[in-house]
């Protein structure tokens, strides 16, 4: 299994290295890694196991291990991957004329199905997460694969924020479920489920996840908005694999928390049966194949998610089945859309005209396809809907069953309206013209043709996917054995259902298009509160930026000495101890040392001659050596003595060159706020200092020092030996800081004035 | 602990931070000084009360702890070449501007006065 991976690292790396001299055959050597997969069922036939697992050692002392787990549902969703992936990559060699970046689209795709393999085998929870995000990043390159384009970027944005804002609020929710569990392992959750609030919480924040990966209701909008990506991805990411993601997570997470979570089968059906009606109710009114198709998508996956999500045996077989069928029927349906735009240059159904002519297969394989969607025997879609017809009648409340069956109505409907729209011969319209000196479409029509038979034979020997489907739904719901699938389950009321909404489809299609089109035309739309949300967001983020960044210094000042100050004030304030016994003064030296510093520092601020402040401050240093010097520190006393006289000597230099006074800034007000700003400073830092005094818990280290600084360090002066010694490392960093300001300076003071080449504008300003 | 040292701190702090959030870049450059000060003396009343000169084979009891003091000694040196640094700056900024003043951020201010164009413009921008 783990060899899988590989073959896709490997391919992905291949094509991307090799990809511009191995030209369009790129994306033969792409379909290696789709197929590759073949091997993980070679594996799992051959043992005798139900599941196979793998384990690569990672991060074990975080508990982050790389466990797979190849059940049989995984073996479901690796089929539709390798399969569907396969065909893809061929469609693509016919899709794609010669052109640059094909590598890159190739080595994307392998990706993408890694990374979609590595979801559906995941069984560790946070690796899931990975992968999941890796199909979100992958799909947005791919969706903005015609990168000159406004609307591809834009759409490829759009699928990305709101698939990646479900996967963040996933990975939420799986660290809150994972640590409630006590475990990230996927089976083990599932094994021993948590309870409690935080892993409900950690339950809704998966299902975010899984439904703006699924395109449900209200996240549907991004799937259509997909379409600007070429027409192999529509198919591969946006019909058979990637939005069945979410799809995946609900069915396995169904069985167990359907039953322990209250709000589970409410929320979960409710949101699937809306996007059933919405996304076919949608797909009616377009009039652009693809996006018919994308609307059809969104509407089957509600249909999915509920079938999936209510969590009883027959439900889940019924869902399993789904996903196979809709896998070959919507794969197919895409690539015959390719297909027709490859052939007509449209997908502009009211443009199309006289199609069934030119490509007699492509309508025959469309007629299946949309049969097999809608329903109609002997294809596999209505075995799966006449399961699906009659655990919805078995299980769920009456209304959920006649909603179903609603939006089974839709969905014949824009079956017709999209089989009418591509190869009808239509009045008033010019008939697309014959293509001279085109590649064939024949290459487009094989893997449709795969595709279509595996629908056909699926339904006539329908024992065949039945094997899969019921490996599939035990594995998630070990109660679901003895369920088959059959073409034809007696009469009962699913076959009235069938009957009634194939009929009402017809009607529904019959219906006057432009009365229907003004209808669906008032529905508001999810894209544009998504746009305006996007623009809101700029807004509010040029407010905050404009705000916090006034490009004043003083503001940028204050506000971080006003953190300074209450960061450490409100810590100070909750852990007060009693204050340490103060003594006013130790010598009346230090006193008359005190009242120079003070006196200096307050005159510094006053004075507006700019000598008289540089004479305050060397004032201010002298009185700070004699403290030292009480203190007992003599080396200190001694360097800021000769520190002090440098320093003095150098603004001496500096400011004889500049005018005698301050300039005045013109800002009123700034005055009073510095004033405060600089008072609670200068209290909170006596308050700090007298309790940074009584907080002292630990001895000092100084005995330490004083004991080791003559026998190791071979010095007298432990200050000395410490600086020498003990910290010469960080000494000669203070060296190094020094000898790079005193560069610095130098370089400032010595560089030529920029009088050549004289800009105004850069030395007026 | 002794009470006039921690006014001369709690002093030295406010005055400094005054000066920085002046205009002038010298007054800033001042100030950061007076903050220094400030917290050498910080750290030094922090480990503890008054003591002899640690140097060995005098009385160990009475010693002041030596350990702020390197730490002291590591602050000074480096306020005095940041200090010569920043001064440096200055004179260079008087050189090419013939103004010590700290202006604002034009670029900034560019960001705030786009809040003001005509609505629309906020969304397109990427």
């Amino acid at each position: 299994m783990i060899l899988v991976f590989v073959v896709h690292a490997v391919v992905a790396l291949v094509c991307l290295i090799g990809g511009e001299r191995l030209g369009r055959r790129v994306l033969l050597v792409g379909a290696i890694a789709p197929a590759s997969i073949a091997f993980a069922f070679w594996q799992l036939a051959t043992s005798d196991a139900d599941a196979l697992t793998a384990t690569v050692s990672w991060l074990p002392a975080l508990g982050l291990e790389l466990d797979f787990r190849f059940d049989g549902f995984s073996v479901l969703m690796a089929g539709l991957i390798g399969v569907v992936g396969v065909l893809v990559f061929l469609y693509s060699w016919s899709y794609f004329a010669e052109r640059t970046g094909l590598a890159r689209f190739a080595a994307i795709l392998v990706v993408f199905a890694g990374s979609m393999f590595g979801i559906v085998t995941a069984d560790n929870l946070l690796l899931l997460v990975v992968f999941w995000e890796l199909t979100s990043i992958t799909s947005y390159l791919l969706i903005g694969f015609q990168d000159d384009s406004a609307i591809a970027r834009a759409s490829a944005l759009q699928a990305l924020l709101v698939t990646t804002i479900g996967g963040l609020a996933m990975l939420a929710g799986v660290v809150l479920l994972g640590s409630a569990a006590g475990t990230y392992s996927l089976s083990g959750v599932l094994a021993a489920p948590p309870s409690g609030t935080a892993s409900g919480v950690g339950l809704a924040l998966v299902l975010v996840g899984a439904v703006t990966k699924s395109a449900q209701v209200p996240f549907h909008f991004w799937l259509p908005g997909a379409m600007a990506a070429p027409t192999p991805v529509s198919t591969y990411l946006h019909s058979a694999t990637m939005v069945k993601a979410g799809i995946y997570v609900v069915a396995r997470f169904a069985p167990v928390f359907a039953v322990l979570v209250a709000w589970w089968r409410p929320t979960i059906v409710l949101m699937g049966l809306a996007t059933m009606l919405l996304g076919g109710w949608r797909a009616l009114a377009q009039s652009d194949l693809k996006l018919l198709l994308a609307h059809g998508t969104v509407s089957q996956l509600g249909f999915m998610m509920v079938l999936v999500g209510w969590g009883t045996p027959e439900m889940t077989y019924a869902g399993m089945a789904m996903l196979v069928a809709h896998g070959l029927f919507k794969g197919a349906l895409f690539m015959i859309a390719g297909a027709v735009e490859h052939h007509a240059h449209t997908r502009d159904l009211r443009r199309l005209s006289g199609v069934a002519r030119e490509l007699p297969w492509a309508l025959w394989m469309s007629v299946v396809a949309v049969a097999a969607m809608a329903g109609v025997p002997p294809f596999l879609g209505y075995a799966t809907k006449e399961f699906a017809l009659g655990g919805l009648v078995a299980d769920t409340p009456w209304q959920v069953t006649a909603t179903v069956v609603v939006g089974s109505m839709l969905t014949v409907a824009y079956g017709l309206r999209f089989l009418w729209g591509t190869f009808a011969t239509k009045p008033g319209v010019a008939p697309v013209p014959e293509q001279h000196g085109h590649r064939s479409t024949v290459g487009l029509l094989i893997p449709v043709a795969v595709l279509t038979v595996g629908s056909v034979i699926g339904g006539v020997v329908v024992g065949l996917p039945d094997a899969l489907v019921a490996a599939a739904a035990r594995s998630v719901d070990a109660l679901s054995s003895g369920f088959q699938l059959a073409l034809w389950h007696g009469f009962g009321p699913p076959v009235v259902l069938s009957v009634v909404a194939l009929l009402g489809g017809w009607l529904l299609w019959k219906w006057p298009l432009p009365v229907l089109r003004r209808f669906t035309s008032r529905t508001p739309e999810a894209t544009r509160v998504y746009g305006d949300s996007l623009i809101g967001l700029n807004r509010a983020a040029d407010r905050v930026v404009s705000t916090m960044q006034s490009g004043s210094l003083p503001v940028y000042l204050s506000v971080i000495v006003t953190v300074a100050v209450v960061a450490p004030g409100v810590l100070m304030v909750r852990h007060w101890r009693s204050l340490p016994e103060i003594a006013f003064a130790e010598s009346p030296l230090q006193m008359v040392a005190v009242l120079v510093v003070v006196a200096a520092a307050v005159a510094v601020t006053l004075v507006r001659r700019r000598l008289a402040a540089v004479l305050c401050l060397g004032a201010i240093g002298y009185g700070v050596a004699v403290l030292f010097i009480i203190q007992g520190a003599p080396d200190l006393a001694l360097t800021q003595l000769l520190v002090e006289t440098l320093a003095l000597a150098f603004f001496v230099m500096v400011l004889s060159r500049l005018p005698l006074r301050f300039e005045v800034f013109p800002d009123a007000g700034g005055q009073a706020i510095r004033v405060v700003v600089a008072s609670v400073v200068g209290l909170a830092t006596m308050a700090f200092a007298l309790w940074a005094a009584s907080e002292r818990t630990a001895p000092s280290l100084a005995a330490e020092f004083i004991a080791r600084a003559e026998p190791e360090g071979g010095g007298r002066n432990v200050v000395n030996v410490i600086l020498t010694d003990f910290r010469a490392l960080d000494t000669l960093g203070e060296i190094t800081v020094l000898v790079v300001a005193a560069l610095g300076a130098l370089a400032l003071i010595r560089a030529p004035m920029p009088t050549e080449d004289p800009d105004p504008s850069e030395v007026g300003t | 602990m002794i009470a006039v040292l921690v006014v001369a701190i709690g002093v030295l702090y406010g005055c400094g931070v005054y000066l920085i959030l002046q205009r002038n870049l010298t007054r800033i450059i001042i100030g950061l000084a007076v903050i220094a000060h400030g917290a050498n003396l910080l750290l030094l009343v922090a480990g503890g009360r008054a003591g002899a000169p640690p140097i060995a084979g005098t009385d160990a009891a009475a010693f002041a702890d030596p350990l702020p003091q390197a730490l002291a000694l590591t602050a000074i040196v480096i306020t005095f070449g940041v200090t010569a640094y920043l001064l440096a700056i200055a004179y260079r900024s008087w050189l090419l501007t013939s103004s010590d003043i700290v202006e604002d951020d034009i670029e900034d201010r560019r960001i705030a006065a786009h809040l003001n164009s005509p609505p629309g413009e906020g969304g397109e921008r990427r």
